[in-house]
């Protein structure tokens, strides 16, 4: 399909159109510090205007909207025999402004929750969501590595992908239900000068990537299983609190715990689904009192195990995008590219 | 991609429990409460032994339990509860006539055709016995196609001794032999003491021909893989079942995960070839 060009001005009138008929959730700001940085979200909005697409990254990616921090999974009653069904977030929404990264860690989510067992919670609001993503020409700062797992650019995984060319977006068009979503936007037709402005955002992409990690990330499953005895995991894992926050704010980061809800009633109630980290010392504890995973440093080695061989060994897909949400939310200051660093250093 | 046209979003969610009528239950000992079920639907559940159904609780949550009965039973299944924590606590409430959620069977269960024709060693250490006992019902059931069965038990005191008339049974048969063992004993114990590795010295084992089935807590297992390694059974005839931390039994939310390995999936039944190299797995 041919790729259109969607004038900046006319930009908020189409978000805003789509909020008619979607849920349109995009990036906002979310408060301003005194020395002036802004911190991001991704929200619902009505109102294209209130869009920035101009952000560098959110706290939280558009995971949210499809394995929520919290969701019920189902819901039942008590009384006399006891019932149940299933809940499903069925509404259709549109991801406004999802960058690279964001948009690899959800086809990798797409695969994790399609694979075997399927998710139908995942899948119906994944089914639902269509996604507009927005290409980057720079990382968001100097924490993201994104260019070393090769996530900064994507092929797939969305519906339309803006460019920046100036004064507007280019828009590829990567499926009919992005075409579709289009319709509804006044656009016009690339022309050549259009595509020699793509042309210069991509080298100018190109050359505003720079890779931080001394080796290739494709060897990091095999640096990882010869690092697996190496004392640097003690080291780092001797500063980690344990707190979860690296997998709170993960895009990739998908296991979870369920739990139980009684009604005010107490004869109805849901079953619900939370977010669950791994660096939490009872995540692998069973009732004798045994739990798997008791130092610190074997938690924090499962989690970069998880991100950069496990996860790809098993989906054929990066564990981790790079996107250093991570180690910008981590207090004590636990960096990936460091350990990265570090472990290769250390075999 | 986005519109995932290859996976329709399913109508029938892996989370939500069928149910099943308890038909029979007792307390097995102070702690542990057993438990015979029907699946009310009238499908029976489709299992293998050493496989666990994750026991629904609406307004408490779910608990993993091992099956511990043999599909060659019938149409029913059987749980032992130890009284652990809520979920657990609020089984041992229930009695013949209620009913529970159930989702499953999970895991892999124990393969008892791959054992076929081969002498098999039970060693079963406290609850241990109860994923056990679905293998040992089978073996009796299937005796034919199998050689010499050897079972060890073990428990802390006799008061802990799960099954107590079945072992007696078990102990009656002139095709087996069984040895149970108590940590400590009391005035009324009059059988053997100790734990369960002693029991190795009143056995023989022919290592080439001998599957050796283990299950009970961590400590155990490490001190019984000795003992049937030194005796010379291969490793990969070295069959466990290990416990870990479950909530979804789906290969999705983590908690089970040695390595790379989900126990809910590939498990919770390994080889010992396979666990040690693991290197997290005991
Ligand atoms: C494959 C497998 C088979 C099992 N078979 C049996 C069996 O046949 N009989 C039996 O009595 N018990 C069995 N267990 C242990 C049983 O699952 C736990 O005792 C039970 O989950 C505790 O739940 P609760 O709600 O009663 O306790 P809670 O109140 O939730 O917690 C009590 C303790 O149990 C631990 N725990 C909580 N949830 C889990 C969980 N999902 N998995 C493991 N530990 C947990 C916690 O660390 C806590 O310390 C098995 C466990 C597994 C993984
Ligand atoms: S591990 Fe850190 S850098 Fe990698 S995807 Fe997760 S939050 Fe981003
Ligand atoms: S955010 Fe940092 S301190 Fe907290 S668990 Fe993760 S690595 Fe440890
Ligand atoms: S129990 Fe959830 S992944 Fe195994």
């Amino acid at each position: 399909m041919l790729p259109k060009v969607l004038e900046k001005s006319k930009f908020a009138a189409f978000a805003t159109a789509l909020a008619g008929e979607y849920q349109v959730v995009g990036p906002q700001l979310k408060e301003q510090s005194k020395a002036g940085g802004e911190t991001f979200v991704f929200g619902p909005v009505t109102d294209g205007a209130a869009l920035r697409m101009d952000y560098n990254i959110t706290l939280l990616s558009p995971k949210k909207y499809f394995l929520p921090m919290r969701e019920t999974l189902l819901k039942y009653t008590t009384v006399g025999h006891p019932k149940a069904e299933a809940v499903m977030d069925t509404r259709q929404r549109v991801i406004v402004g999802a960058h690279p990264c964001d948009i690899y860690a959800t086809w990798l989510l797409d695969k994790v929750f399609s694979t075997d067992h399927k998710d139908p919670n995942y899948l119906s609001r994944r089914e639902r969501a269509l996604i507009i993503g927005l290409d980057c020409a720079k990382p968001c700062d100097e924490t993201s590595f994104c260019h070393d797992m090769g996530t900064n650019y994507v092929e797939s995984g969305f519906d339309l992908m803006m460019t920046d060319i100036g004064e507007a977006y280019f828009v590829e068009i990567a499926t009919e239900a992005g075409q579709a979503l289009l319709a509804k936007a006044e656009t016009r037709e690339a022309h050549n000068e259009d595509f020699a402005k793509r042309q210069a955002f991509m080298e100018r992409k190109q050359g505003g990537f720079h890779k931080r990690i001394p080796v290739d990330t494709k060897y990091l499953p095999e640096i990882l299983e010869e690092s697996y005895d190496s004392l640097v995991w003690e080291a780092i894992g001797r500063r980690c609190f344990s707190c979860g926050s690296c997998n709170l704010v993960c895009p990739t980061c998908y296991c979870f715990d369920i739990t139980d809800k009684l009604n005010l009633d107490l004869t109805s109630g849901t079953r619900e689904r939370t977010v669950d980290s791994c660096q939490l010392d009872n995540f692998a504890s069973v009732a004798g009192g045994e739990s798997f995973r008791e130092q610190r440093s074997s938690r924090l080695r499962h989690r970069f195990f998880r991100k950069a061989k496990y996860i790809q060994e098993a989906f054929g897909r990066k564990g981790c995008v790079g996107c250093g949400r991570c180690d910008r939310n981590c207090v004590a200051k636990i960096n990936s590219v460091e350990t990265y660093t570090q472990i290769a250093g250390s075999r | 991609m986005t519109t995932l046209s290859e996976s329709p979003v399913l109508q029938e969610s892996p989370y939500v429990p069928r149910f099943g009528t308890i038909v029979e239950s007792r307390m097995l000992t102070a702690q542990e409460k057993f438990f015979r079920i029907v699946m009310e639907d009238g499908r029976p559940l489709d299992y293998k032994p050493g496989q666990f159904v994750e026991v629904s609780i609406f307004g408490i949550g779910e608990a993993p339990i091992s099956i511990c009965s043999s599909p060659t039973q019938g149409g029913f299944f059987e749980l032992t509860v130890r009284k652990a924590g809520m979920v657990t606590a609020k089984m041992h409430e229930l009695n013949t006539g209620d009913t529970v959620g159930i989702r499953g069977p999970f895991g892999n269960g124990f393969d008892p055709a791959a054992i076929k024709g081969q002498n098999v060693l039970f060693v079963a250490g406290g609850l241990g016995l109860a994923p056990a006992r679905g293998l040992i019902r089978w073996v009796f059931d299937r005796r034919a196609d199998y050689k010499d069965v050897t079972l060890l038990v073990g428990a802390r005191t006799p008061a802990d001794l799960l099954f107590r008339d079945e072992i007696k049974e078990w102990q009656s048969r002139p095709d087996c032999q069984t040895l149970v063992t108590v940590d400590r004993a009391d005035e009324t114990w009059t059988g053997n003491k100790g734990v369960i590795t002693r029991l190795f010295r009143k056995i023989k084992i022919d290592p080439a021909n001998t599957f050796a089935v283990i299950v009970g807590p961590p400590i155990m297992f490490k001190f019984a893989v000795l003992e049937v390694l030194s005796e010379g059974v291969p490793e990969n005839h070295v069959i466990c079942s290990l416990e870990r931390r479950m909530k979804c039994g789906l290969g999705k939310c983590g908690h089970c995960q040695i390595r790379n390995v989900y126990v809910c999936q590939e498990g919770p039944v390994f080889t010992y070839d396979f666990v040690k190299k693991l290197r997290e797995g005991i």
